[in-house]
C-alpha cells in the first residue's frame, strides 16, 4: 500500500510542477507576441472578449475538473487537462485500454493503463497536428473534400456507437434510466445539441450516480 | 518586426510550447510503463495497450487538423495550432475566437487581415477563458482522487458502482446527442437520422468483433474492434449522408 501511494503521490506531486509550468507558458505566448510585435491588447475588447466567453467556460471547466477527474484517474487527469479534447478522445481511449487490459479504472493498474494510453494519445495527436501543419498546403484540398466531410462531422455518433454498445451491455441496470433521461431531454429540447453535449455530461453523471445510490440501496444492484 | 498572423516568429513560439506539451506526454508514459512493470505487468500486453491508443487516435486527431485549418482562415496557423494541440477542443476554439472577434467589430469567418493588437487581444481571450482546468486539476485532482480511494476502502461494491455509473452518465449523454434532431423525420426531414445510422452501424460492428472473439478466442480483434468500429461507422456516413440528406 505505501509502495501504490508514493507512486501515485509522484504522480500528483510532476502533475502539479508540468501543469503549472505549462500554464506559465501558455500565457507567455500572447506576452510575447505583443513584445515582439510592439503591440497590447485592445483593453476594451479584451474585456468584452473575456466576459463573453470566460464566465462559461470557466463554469464548464469546475464541473468537468470534477466529473472527469475520477474517471480518468492521476496521470491521465494532468495529461488531458493539458492536452485536451478529453470526451472525444482522451476518456474514450483510457476507457477502451481499461476494458483491453481488463483492470479497474480505481486500481493502481488501471491508473498506470490509463495513463499510458492517455500518453500514447497525446503523443500521437500532437505529432499529426504537427504533420498537418507542416503540409497543409497538400492537405487542405483532401482533407476538406466534400466525399470525406459526412466521415468528420459523423465521428461522434461513430465513437459512441462502439463505446455504447459495449459500456451499456454490461451496466444495463444502470444505463436504463439516464439514457431514457437523455433521450428524452435531447429529442424534447431544442436547444440542447452538439455544441452542448458537454455539458450534459456532468448532468448524466450527477443524475446516474444518484439513480445507481438509490438503486443500490434498494438492493436492486 | 513586421506582424502577420502567419509569422514565423509565432510558429517557433507555438511550437516551443507544443514541444513541452509533448514531453509531458513522453514523462508520464516512462513514469507510468516503468510502474506498470514494477506491477508484474508484461511488457506484450503494454505494447497492445499503446498500439490501440495509437490507432484509435489516428481518426480524431485527423478530425483536429481539420479544425487547425477552419480556424486557420482567420488567425493564421500558428494559434490554432498552439489552441489545439494544449487544452482546446473546435467548439471552444471557435466561439472563444468569436466573441473575441465581436467584441473588437469583427466577424468570425469573415477576417482578412488581423492587426497586431487585434491578434495578440484574441490570442489573450483564448487562453485566459480555458485555463481553469489546467490550474484546477493541480488544485483538486489530488483530493478527488482520494476521496475515490476512500470510497474503495469503506465499501467496494458501491465503488466499482460508482466508477461504473460516472462512465455510463457520460455516455447517456452522448446517446442522447446522437438522437437530437430525430424529431425532424415526422416533418419529412431525415438528416436526423444520420448520426442514429452510424450510431446503429458503429455499434453493430463492435458486437461482431466481440462475438467473433467469443468464437475465434484471437486476442488481435479485442485490440482493433474499437479502432474498426469508428472507421467503419466514419465510412458508413458517407453512403449515409447520399442516403437521408
Amino acid at each position: 500500500m505505501k509502495k501504490q501511494m508514493n507512486y501515485i503521490d509522484s504522480v500528483h506531486r510532476d502533475g502539479r510542477i508540468w501543469n503549472i509550468f505549462v500554464m506559465i507558458m501558455m500565457l507567455a505566448f500572447p506576452v510575447a507576441a505583443g513584445l515582439i510585435f510592439q503591440a497590447g491588447p485592445d483593453w476594451h475588447g479584451f474585456a468584452m472578449g473575456l466576459v463573453a466567453t470566460a464566465p462559461m467556460y470557466w463554469a464548464v471547466a469546475v464541473v468537468e475538473t470534477i466529473t472527469y477527474v475520477p474517471m480518468l484517474g492521476a496521470g491521465g487527469s494532468y495529461l488531458s487537462f493539458v492536452t485536451g479534447n478529453i470526451s472525444n478522445l482522451k476518456l474514450p481511449v483510457a476507457l477502451n485500454a481499461l476494458e483491453q487490459a481488463d483492470v479497474k479504472a480505481s486500481s493502481e493498474e488501471g491508473e498506470v493503463i490509463s495513463t499510458i494510453a492517455i500518453a500514447v494519445s497525446s503523443i500521437v495527436t500532437t505529432i499529426i497536428i504537427i504533420l498537418g501543419v507542416v503540409l497543409i498546403r497538400p492537405l487542405t484540398p483532401v482533407l476538406n473534400a466534400p466525399v470525406l466531410a459526412p466521415c468528420f462531422a459523423q465521428m461522434l455518433p461513430a465513437l459512441f456507437g462502439a463505446l455504447g454498445v459495449v459500456f451499456i451491455s454490461k451496466n444495463v441496470k444502470i444505463a436504463v434510466a439516464p439514457l431514457i433521461l437523455m433521450l428524452v431531454l435531447f429529442i424534447a429540447v431544442p436547444a440542447l445539441n452538439a455544441s452542448t453535449v458537454g455539458i450534459m455530461v456532468p448532468v448524466g453523471v450527477l443524475f446516474t450516480l444518484g439513480m445507481s445510490r438509490l438503486m443500490y440501496r434498494k438492493g436492486m444492484l | 518586426m513586421e506582424f502577420s498572423i502567419n509569422s514565423p516568429v509565432l510558429f517557433v513560439l507555438a511550437g516551443i510550447i507544443v514541444a513541452v506539451v509533448l514531453a509531458q506526454s513522453v514523462y508520464f508514459l516512462v513514469k507510468a510503463w516503468r510502474r506498470a512493470k514494477a506491477l508484474g505487468m508484461s511488457t506484450d500486453k503494454l505494447k497492445r495497450i499503446a498500439r490501440t491508443a495509437a490507432i484509435f487516435t489516428i481518426a480524431p486527431a485527423i478530425a483536429i487538423v481539420i479544425s487547425v485549418m477552419t480556424l486557420s482562415k482567420d488567425l493564421g496557423l500558428p494559434l490554432p495550432w498552439l489552441r489545439l494541440s494544449v487544452v482546446g477542443n473546435l467548439s471552444y476554439e471557435t466561439i472563444a475566437a468569436t466573441n473575441a472577434e465581436s467584441a473588437m467589430g469583427l466577424t468570425f469567418g469573415q477576417v482578412s487581415g488581423l492587426s497586431a493588437t487585434q491578434y495578440v487581444t484574441i490570442a489573450s481571450v483564448m487562453t485566459i477563458s480555458i485555463l481553469v482546468g489546467i490550474w484546477l486539476v493541480p488544485l483538486i485532482g489530488k483530493k478527488l482522487l482520494t476521496g475515490v480511494i476512500n470510497l474503495e476502502k469503506r465499501d467496494k461494491k458501491w465503488a466499482d458502482i460508482f466508477q461504473n455509473s460516472m462512465f455510463i452518465g457520460m455516455i447517456s449523454a452522448f446517446v442522447g446527442y446522437v438522437f437530437c434532431d430525430v424529431a425532424g423525420a415526422f416533418k419529412g426531414d431525415f438528416k436526423g437520422l444520420i448520426p442514429v445510422c452510424i450510431f446503429i452501424v458503429s455499434a453493430a460492428v463492435m458486437g461482431i468483433c466481440g462475438l467473433l472473439l467469443k468464437k475465434t478466442g484471437k486476442r488481435w480483434i479485442m485490440d482493433y474492434a474499437l479502432p474498426i468500429s469508428l472507421i467503419v461507422g466514419m465510412a458508413a456516413a458517407i453512403p449515409i449522408t447520399a442516403w437521408l440528406s
